[in-house]
Order: structure tokens, then sequence, then C-alpha cells
């Protein structure tokens, strides 16, 4: 496993430059950023509406859903990293060419739909709400997680069809998003408390690792540290700007 | 109505890692030059800055040094009998965009060609016959040998820093190198990089098989290193954020970290940024340019004055604006005629990933361009007897720098989404790493570049069109090389592996490599080739068209390395003979 939340660490009290250091010293050692962390999230929405919000939570939570490892999609803020997206450069399709005509071509020619991500998902919520109504006689947020994962699953594959927007096509761009919110920076909204990264055993922005990089199969148990942390001056830097990294080890 | 401005001695079109050595050295060499450059200025403080710089999502994600597709894009289609459509975001390939180019972004690795790539077509013929060669493979030799550009292969390493371990002295092989490597004329300018968990487990294993691996050469920079411009590049840090990104330490080499502190102050030298040509213009009878027209960022239009042409842009564009310009005949598939557009190719890149339950590989520390390589099944250094192919490619244990968004190997046969994807993320991530093979790639009648006729720019000038399918002899060999391949991974004793040979047809939406060649290809004989062997036009001969637009076919190798010796060899026949008596160097 990656470093789960729910183990144990203690502060090795190194740095990743090698030296003992001045670190702060937090006195619950389990969570050297937790106070930072600990910020209320952004509930606030620039393009997705209420229902849309509750689709793509309830999606999200199924795509990577909270267990026994850990926070999920929607705990770690995917929705608002989605919204953020959307309203943004790739939610309009600024740096994409956006001439017709649009033939739909062969898979092999990529992305030829006319519609910007923010039209995807417009119509894609709206189509699979309105068939959850008509088949279960509720939106999708409100279905038990199983009834979930099968209109998930109908989605990618293509058994659920849709009008407006290939359903495969919507599906895929929804779990590529909430990949990308799950794991991206969280000044992107999305990898709230850096719950992505801990997960996989990932260290966020990195520190020097010259002496680090040859000690093979040793593990390198940082407290993640993201660009909002050096920002604050929550997380130290070196003279280059890269992040004096705190190691954990695991108490047994 | 275009401005015009003052004549110059030479206009080169684009500033990345060609144009800024060849804006370099004809300034020295007394001449007024004028880079133009379609993107941004950039350099190492403050674009590439901690800690911004360290954002997947940007750089990775939302490709933040790439082209800007909305301005301009290509069309692609499989084949002539399909309609082509443009390629609306980037996927197979990324180009660069602003001042750098790609080589702001690129991983680094830096080879030389093989003796054998130089001369694929005749090699073939006389050491297996006819029959070794697809009826339409249109691969050939480059009318330049590796002899001939050996020094200038030497000349790029010294100045990009190169690290890495000599395997052939003057003809001597040296234990720790690549013995099939042509031979060169001194070792490397700085040693390897360190060797990560990955590399050492694929060291040995391989050399347990009787191969001979050694570390991959990089332009990810070992020490610090001062070149012969004064320019100098740092040590690497093994932060991992490196292909794709900028370097905050100017430690990978670039033409910011290596050239540009030098050719900034160059008096004759001027870089104009957001300077988007879109031609280059002739004269009446069509053998001469007089110039190029660029259009900047407020929509003005000018007109350029230059005694020489120098096309320096990305492969894509440096044949696009030939075909705009009317530099050289087309290439006809169907007549086989025509020169330019032809033999465009790519890379046949495929891969073994290998997972374990209770190793750890730290991969996220890296550098473009770490790893361990082997070379026994690259070029035509293993018997290709009843093969039915030729090329291969070099196998290499990456540690590159692994990153959740675009990082995240699983097991075949895991979901793609829900817990059981979630349990497999959380113990692969960190306990996994791949074998690579840089598989070469033929050149073939039905694979060309030329103008779209309904898709435009945003000036309104038609698009690129590719046209390009691997074929029967890629495929053979992807499934030849990887299995290869799958027999050392086996042997390191992983508890699972994704084999992934590359079969099927090329698709241009997932990232493969941005090592696109050809389309403006060197030769010997005019008849098949646009420039000849000092890249020079053999139409309008005072227009010289640099980088890898000029490889015949692909090797199994990345191309830069052999794209810094030719802009040397084309710079030492300019200044030594073109500047004395301007006009054809060959023919």
């Amino acid at each position: 496993m990656g470093q789960s939340s729910g183990r144990r660490w203690f502060l090795k009290s190194v740095t990743a430059l090698g030296g003992a250091a001045s670190l702060p010293a937090p006195a619950s050692a389990a969570e050297p950023h937790a106070q930072h962390a600990a910020r209320a999230p952004s509930q606030t929405y620039m393009y997705l509406t209420q229902p849309e919000v509750a689709f793509v939570e309830a999606a999200v939570a199924r795509l990577i859903p909270a267990d026994e490892l850990g926070p999920g999609a929607k705990e770690a803020g995917v929705a608002c990293f989605i919204d953020r997206q959307l309203v943004g450069a790739w939610g309009t399709m600024a740096k994409m060419y956006r001439q017709g005509p649009w033939p739909e071509g062969t898979p092999q020619q990529g992305y030829q739909s006319p519609l910007t991500p923010q039209q995807v998902y417009r119509i894609g919520i709206g189509e699979v709400n309105a068939r959850c109504a008509k088949q279960y006689g509720s939106s999708f947020s409100a279905l038990t997680p199983a009834q979930q994962d099968e209109v998930l699953r109908g989605l990618d594959g293509g058994k659920i069809e849709l009008e407006g927007v290939r359903s495969q096509f919507f599906f895929n761009m929804l779990l590529a998003n909430t990949l990308e919110g799950f794991f991206a920076d969280p000044i992107y909204g999305g990898n709230r408390d850096k719950v992505g990264w801990k997960l996989v055993g990932f260290p966020g922005v990195a520190a020097v690792y010259t002496a680090h990089v040859d000690r093979h199969g040793v593990p390198y148990n940082a407290v993640p540290v993201s660009i909002q942390d050096i920002v604050d001056n929550v997380a130290q830097v070196d003279e280059h700007g890269h992040p004096k990294h705190i190691l954990l080890t695991r108490k047994d | 109505m275009a401005t015009k401005l003052k004549p110059v001695d030479a206009a080169i079109v684009g500033m990345g890692l060609t144009g800024t050595i060849i804006a370099k050295e004809l300034a020295e060499a007394g001449l007024k030059v004028v880079g133009l450059e379609r993107g941004h200025w950039r350099d190492t403080d403050p674009d590439f800055a901690m800690p911004y710089v360290h954002d997947e999502l940007r750089y990775v994600g939302r490709h933040e040094l790439m082209q800007d597709l909305s301005r301009e894009t290509i069309s692609f289609r499989n084949n002539a009998a399909e309609t082509a459509l443009p390629m609306r975001q980037l996927g197979s390939f990324r180009p660069g965009e602003g001042v750098g180019g790609a080589a702001v972004h690129w991983g680094g690795l830096t080879w030389r060609f093989l003796p054998w790539d130089f001369e694929t077509r005749s090699r073939t013929l006389a050491r297996y016959g006819k029959g070794q060669l697809a009826q339409d493979c249109t691969s050939q030799d480059w009318g330049v040998t590796y002899n001939e550009l050996e020094r200038h292969f030497d000349r790029f390493e010294y100045l990009y820093g190169i690290s890495g371990k000599a395997g052939n002295l003057r003809g001597r092989i040296v234990p720790g190198g690549n013995p099939f490597e042509g031979p060169r004329s001194r070792e490397y300018p700085n040693p390897p990089l360190k060797t990560s968990y990955a590399g050492a487990l694929f060291k040995q294993a391989a050399e347990k098989m009787g191969y001979q691996p050694f570390p991959t050469p990089t332009g990810a920079v070992s020490r610090a290193y001062t070149n012969e411009y004064g320019a100098t590049i740092n040590a690497c840090v093994y932060c991992g954020y490196c292909m794709f990104f900028g370097c905050e330490m100017g430690a990978k080499a670039s033409p910011q970290t290596a050239v540009l502190p030098n050719l900034m102050r160059q008096k004759n030298f001027e870089l104009r940024t957001h300077a988007n040509v879109t031609r280059v213009n002739l004269d009446a009878a069509g053998k001469r340019a007089i110039g190029v027209t660029y259009v900047d960022s407020r929509g003005r239009e000018f007109e350029q004055p230059a005694e020489m042409v120098l096309l320096c842009s990305y492969v894509l564009n440096n044949v696009r604006l030939m075909l705009l310009s009317g530099i050289g005949k087309p290439y006809d598939p169907a007549a086989n005629t025509g020169v330019v557009g032809r033999n465009y190719a790519y890379q046949t890149p495929s891969s073994v990933t290998l997972f374990f339950e209770d190793r750890v590989f730290n991969q996220f520390m890296a550098a473009g361009g770490m790893g361990m390589t082997i070379d026994e099944f690259n070029g035509d250094n293993f018997d290709h007897f009843g093969l039915g192919f030729i090329g291969g490619g070099f196998f290499q244990a990456a540690t590159s720098g692994s990153r959740p968004i675009e990082v995240r190997p699983v097991p075949r046969g895991t979901p793609r989404w829900g817990s059981e994807w979630k349990r497999a993320v959380a113990t692969y991530f960190n306990r996994s790493f791949p074998i690579t093979i840089q598989g070469a790639c033929q050149s073939y009648r039905g694979n060309y570049l030329d103008l779209d006729p309904t898709y435009r720019d945003a000036y309104g000038l038609p698009l690129l069109r590719m046209t390009f399918d691997r074929r029967e002899n890629e495929h053979k060999m992807s499934l030849w090389l990887t299995d290869k391949a799958a027999q050392i991974a086996k042997a390191i004793g992983p508890s699972k592996m994704n084999v992934a040979p590359r079969t099927e047809k090329y698709t241009i939406v997932p990232y493969q490599s941005t090592h696109n060649t050809g389309g403006a290809i060197m030769g010997a004989d005019p008849a098949t080739s646009a420039v000849n062997k000092y890249l020079q036009s053999w139409a309008v001969p005072n227009v010289f068209v640099v980088g890898a637009s000029a490889f015949p076919q692909n090797g199994g190798y990345n191309p830069t390395g052999t794209v810094g010796a030719l802009t040397y060899w084309a710079l030492d026949a300019i200044r030594s003979r073109y500047l004395k008596r301007p006009g054809p160097l060959a023919g």
C-alpha cells in the first residue's frame, strides 16, 4: 500500500537534504501540516449548477470511492476542481482547434466533437439525470451506490446511449477529469489535504533528491508538499526554492 | 498591406534548438541575423521558477509549453482513402512553442544514430537482398555518413554538456559504454547520471543474459558545466519534473541554458518574438528567396527581406512553409514523384511494465533521460535474416519522472475505476517501473505530408495534412523487440508484467513521442530528396531547412543528438563555403 491515512506515522526529523535541520516541530507528529490542511474547502461554483454539482459529486464518489484506504474523489474536492477547469481555458477549448466541418471521424483521429467540455458536461449530466428519473424515479445523485455503478458502467462501454453526446465520450472526460482532480496540485481545488498524493506516496513538489536517488529500495515517506504550502511558508525551502521534505517513519 | 523592413543577411524561422545555434554562428561570422519566433520569450528565471514549475496539471495535462492549436494544427488520416480531420487537441506528439522550442520541454536523451542508420537502404540490400524491404518502403541513404558527422556530433554534445559514457573511443571498445556506437573522438563532456534502483536491477539482469548495459546519454547534466559559448549548465538535482517541463535549476541543456546567454549578446543578432512566419517569398522565377512574410501579435503583416532564409522550426512547420511557399515540388504518392512531404516517418515505441509486491522504486526521483540501456537490438546490430523486418530500437529501464496524473500503471485486467482500481494504484504507483523500447520507423510511399484541402489556420492558410500508419515491418519489429525486453523483465522477477508491443493502427490520441521526422529529407539525388546533404534546398539554394525534417526515415533512437550534429554539419558548409560563394553546395 501507499501511506494510507489510517496508518500511524511519526516524524523522523530529517530532511531530504539529509541534515537534522530546523524543522517546525509539531506537537502531534502524525500530520505536520494538519493545521494548514484543515482549511474549510471551497463550496462556491462558477459554472456548474447545483443539480450538476450533485451529479458530479455522486459520480466521482463512485469512480474513486472513500474506503478503508482513505478519502475518495468527492472528499478530495474533485467537483470543485472540475468546475474551475470548465470555467477556464480548458473548458472552453481556448487552446484547441475549433474550426469545422465536424464529421465524427475514426477513433484514430481523436477528439472531433463540436462541443466544448462545458457543453459536454451540461448535456451529458442533463441526459443522464433524465434517464435516471425515467428508469429509477430519481436523479443520479439520489440513487443507491449499486444503481449509480450500474449507470456508470452503462456509460463506460456505451451500453447506455445518449442523444446529444456519445456516452463513452462523456464518461471518458469525466473519468479523466476525476483522476486529474484527485492528483493535481491542490491549488486547482481538488486533491484536498493532498489525499491523492498520500494514497500513492507521491511527495508533490520535489525536493533536491541527489542524496536519495541512488538509495536503492529505501522508502521515501515524505509529507507531501503543495505549491500552496510553499507560498504560505508552511513548508521550508532551500536556496533554489525546493522544499525540505519531512520524512515519516512507520511506528510498529 | 505588408510593411517592408530593412534587409538582413539571414532570416531564421524558429528559435529552438537548431535556430539558436545557427543564429549564434552566423552572427559571429559577421552576418546581420534576425530570429523570428512565433511564441513568447522564456527563460529559466522567471518562467520555470519554483514552486510553480512543479505543476503537473499545467505542464503535462494542459500543455503549457506547447503549440497553441487554436491558431494552427495539422490534419490527420491513416491512409489516402480517408478524409483527414484536424488534430483538435494535442495527443500523440507535443510540438513546442516559444523561444527554445521543444528543446525546453524535451526529455534530454541525446543519441548518435548508428553508422548503419545513415546507409539504411544500401546496407540492407548488401546484407539481406531486396526481399528484406517492403515493396512500398522508401527508406534510403542520407547522403551523409556517420564519419562525416562525427566531429559535429562531438561539438553538439560538448555544447549541450551531455552526460554519458563512451563505448567506442576511436575504434577501441570501452567497458561500461555502448559497444555498438560509431567510433567517437573523445569521451562525453560529463559523467553519467546516478543509477536508479530500476536501472540497477535492469543492469544486473541484462549482464547476466550476456548483454552490455550502459547509462543512457542525456542532457540532464550530471555536474555544473561551462560550454564553448561560455554558458554554464548547472547540476541536475533529480527532481523528476523534467520532460514536458522547463528546468528550475538550469540543469537541463536547452537553448536557454546553453546558447541564448551568448546569442543575446551578439550585436548582429535581433530576436523578434510573436513573429509568425506565413511564407518564404521567392523571386519571379521561383529560384531564389528574397525574404519572409510574418504576422505579429497585433495582426500586422511584415515583409523581412533577407539574403538567405533558414527554416529552423519544428519538422511539421518546416515542411508546411516549403509547401506554402512553393519551395520544391510537392510529393505525389500516386506517381511517387516530387520531394516535399515525402518520407514522413515517426517512431515505434513499446514497453514492458514490471510490477512488484515488496520493492519500492521512488521513480519520482528522476531526470529526463535517466536510465540504463542496451543497444543489442538496434539498427543492424543483430541478424535480421528470417525476421521479416529491418531496424530495431534501444531498450531502457527508464527513470524519467513518475507523477500520478500521467504515470500510474496498474496491472492489465485492473478495472479503470472504483475501489479495486484504487487499491491497485495505491499498491503499484511506487512499486513499478517500465522498460521502454524506442523502435525505429521506416518510410513508405503512402506516408507523407501535404496541404489539407479543407481545414485552415487562423490566418486562412491550409493546414498541413499528415497521412500515416505504421506497416508490417514496424509491427513485426515491435513484437519481436518487446518480447526480447520481456525476457529481461522476467529475469528481474516482477510479480506481474504488462507487455505492450505496438501493433495497432496508428492513432493520434495517446501520447507516443514528439519524434516526427521527414518531409524535407536530405539526400544525394534531387529526384528523391528536398534538400542536399548540406540541408540546402535543391530548388531554392538560398534556403536551408534544418531539423529532423531532413531524416529520410527514423532510427531506433531519440532524434535530438542527430539533429544537433546535422545543424553543425550544415553550418560548417555554410560558413566555410556558402558565405564565400553563395550557390548550390552539391549536385
